[in-house]
């Protein structure tokens, strides 16, 4: 599990962070330490343990469906960088 | 003596039987952090006037009537900023308010500021702030601990009565201890997390810092209990905290996990906790040594975990909705790259990346997968303990406060401070931290803490034990001499 192919530029660029060179640098080698460290995790014997997504078992939980108030459009753009006519503006997609 | 000095309880007390008055209680709370926080730096902002208003129609015989509690810059409250510390939410103000906010002003409290935090939660230091860190008040050249350094700093400071944080690691049992204060992180669930921004949502859990046990609980009834608005909230009976404080622990076992004392573990420390635990056992309480055998492996899966949900949850601030918005991009992706790059700290992108490699193609299986099996043998180990004892104690930390800008440079070291209390995290289970003692060093005193673990939901055993400890001891009574 050691990360011989651990890719940072790649990485940073799915998780749509842009890096400076020296960025790219420091945290290949620090994110290197702490995979190494990690990779201890394959000593341990988890054949027929079942991987636990949530501390606290609970399942569909439901709520009636019914209005209720939620937040008016004027406060959901309110803390919006750029906004016009009620919407959000987004950078241009499509060239 | 100033009002600042006081628990919410004691507070509470004045201001029902008319001895001081709300704007009082607010006022003195400003003048002590005028005096204070110049060193502290507990505090991102806060807005007197505005307290000081909402004091005027407050009431008093509420069972937090005029208290201010003082918020984590992670919990929103409607109308005020919500940062998280970090220079993508420069700017943000809340369009509402978190559940337990609602939940505190409903019980008359008034919230009140902004404390600093590691940067969206990531962090044990404080250090991770886009906008400084807090200081320790024992010894300002130290960390106060992290990431509700703020909140553990200005209770200890007696700049706050009390103060909520939130614990994905040990967040609040950590500084807790750091800072020579109580920090209580509830069962998994029986706080909602409406409004707390996430970091890791299967971990995080909002609890209180504050002055002594009798607080901790106290502010454990207001804020528990399900919540439509958060699913995992649990829909379980909420208890009268306080009510189990002084039944004492004669008969109660307590269990001495054998992997929390290891090698890392700074010697002083470890002659203190063993000193509580020798006086809970003299107190009547049976000391059982057990056994949590995956420990050595929480730190991993851990780190694992977090940092992949954390990846997930942080991926909203895309600087379209709110919050920052890099200027100059040449498209969207660039746009989104930019804004992230610039807006996010050195510690969130680090954890972001790692996240985004775990969870990715091809590696899901050897790191998530993994990780998740792990976490249910580290739950099994504490569910196996906890058929044979009452609670479980160990040390908080494995040292005392560390010096500012120590382990900036080495994040492997800074993760290994969370060494003894993530596990709790992983497991959903409840746990607190009080004051046990201090350790000197280069001539200060710092304080030491006490973990006491308990099973799920038993968060009334868990402070039970601790009052018993604290009631029959001096540690939380004492103060830190500031500046």
């Amino acid at each position: 599990m050691s990360a011989p192919d651990f890719n940072v530029e790649y990485v940073a660029e799915l998780a749509r962070i842009k890096l400076t060179p020296e960025e790219i640098e420091t945290f290949r080698s620090q994110l290197g330490q702490v995979l190494d460290h990690v990779a201890k995790l394959n000593e341990v014997d988890v054949s027929d343990v079942e991987p636990m997504a949530h501390s606290f078992p609970v399942y569909n939980v439901f709520r009636a469906d019914e209005p209720r108030e939620s937040l008016d459009r004027e406060a959901a753009l309110f803390n919006a960088p750029r906004q016009a006519q009620g919407l959000f503006i987004v950078t241009k997609v499509v060239e | 003596m100033e009002i600042t000095s006081l628990t919410v309880h004691e507070t509470q007390a004045l201001l029902r039987s008319k001895q001081v008055s709300p704007q009082e209680v607010v006022e003195a709370l400003g003048r002590r952090i005028a005096e204070v926080d110049p060193v502290i730096h507990g505090y991102l902002s806060y807005d007197l006037d505005r307290a000081i208003l909402e004091a005027q129609d407050v009431d008093v015989r509420l069972p937090l009537g005029g208290v201010p509690i003082s918020l984590k810059d992670v919990i929103n409250v409607k109308g005020h900023p919500c940062g998280c510390a970090s220079r993508i939410l420069q700017g943000y103000i809340s369009p509402y308010d978190a559940t337990v906010v609602a939940k505190l002003r409903a019980a008359g409290a008034i919230p009140f500021g902004r404390v600093n935090m590691d940067e969206f939660a990531m962090g044990s230091s404080t250090e991770n702030s886009a906008f400084g860190p807090t200081r320790n008040p024992w010894d300002a050249t130290r960390i106060p601990g992290g990431s509700s350094g703020g909140s553990a700093a200005v209770v200890a400071a007696d700049e706050a009565y009390a103060a909520l944080g939130s614990d994905t690691g040990g967040s609040i049992r950590q500084p807790a201890a750091l800072c020579g204060c109580v920090g209580l992180k509830p069962t998994y669930g029986r706080v909602s997390r409406f409004g707390l921004v996430a970091f890791a949502s299967s971990l995080d859990q909002i609890g209180p810092l504050t002055k002594d046990v009798r607080d901790a609980a106290i502010l454990l009834n207001i804020i528990a209990g399900p919540d439509p608005c958060d699913s995992t909230s649990v829909n379980e009976p909420v208890p009268d905290f306080t009510v189990d404080l002084e039944k004492g622990v004669k008969g109660l076992k307590v269990g001495l996990p054998k992997e929390y004392f290891i090698e890392g573990l700074d010697p002083q420390v470890e002659t203190t906790v063993r000193a509580a635990i020798a006086h809970l056992e003299g107190l009547g309480a049976e000391v059982v040594d057990i056994s949590l055998p995956h420990t050595e492996h929480a730190l991993s899966a851990y780190y694992i975990i977090a940092p992949a949900e954390a990846s997930a949850n942080l991926a909203r601030f895309d600087g379209v909705r709110y919050g920052f918005r890099a200027k100059d991009v040449s498209g969207l992706l660039d746009h989104y790259g930019k804004t992230r790059g610039e807006g996010f700290g050195a510690e969130v992108k680090r954890r972001v990346i790692l996240g985004t490699y775990v969870l990715s193609s091809g590696y899901y299986d050897a790191y998530y997968l993994r990780a998740q099996k792990v976490r249910t043998l580290i739950r099994r180990d504490f569910a196996t303990a906890f058929e044979k004892v009452d609670a479980i104690v160990c040390p908080t930390s494995p040292t005392p406060a560390f010096k500012l800008g120590e382990r900036t440079g080495d994040p492997l070291s800074m993760y290994l401070a969370d060494i003894f209390t993530l596990a709790a995290n992983m497991a959903g289970i409840c746990g607190i931290s009080i004051p046990c003692g201090f350790v000197e060093e280069e001539g200060k005193q710092l304080p030491v803490g006490l973990q006491i673990l308990g099973k799920e939901l038993k968060e009334s055993k868990v402070l039970q034990v601790a009052y018993a400890y604290e009631q029959s001891t001096v540690w939380h009574q004492a103060k830190p001499q500031i500046g």
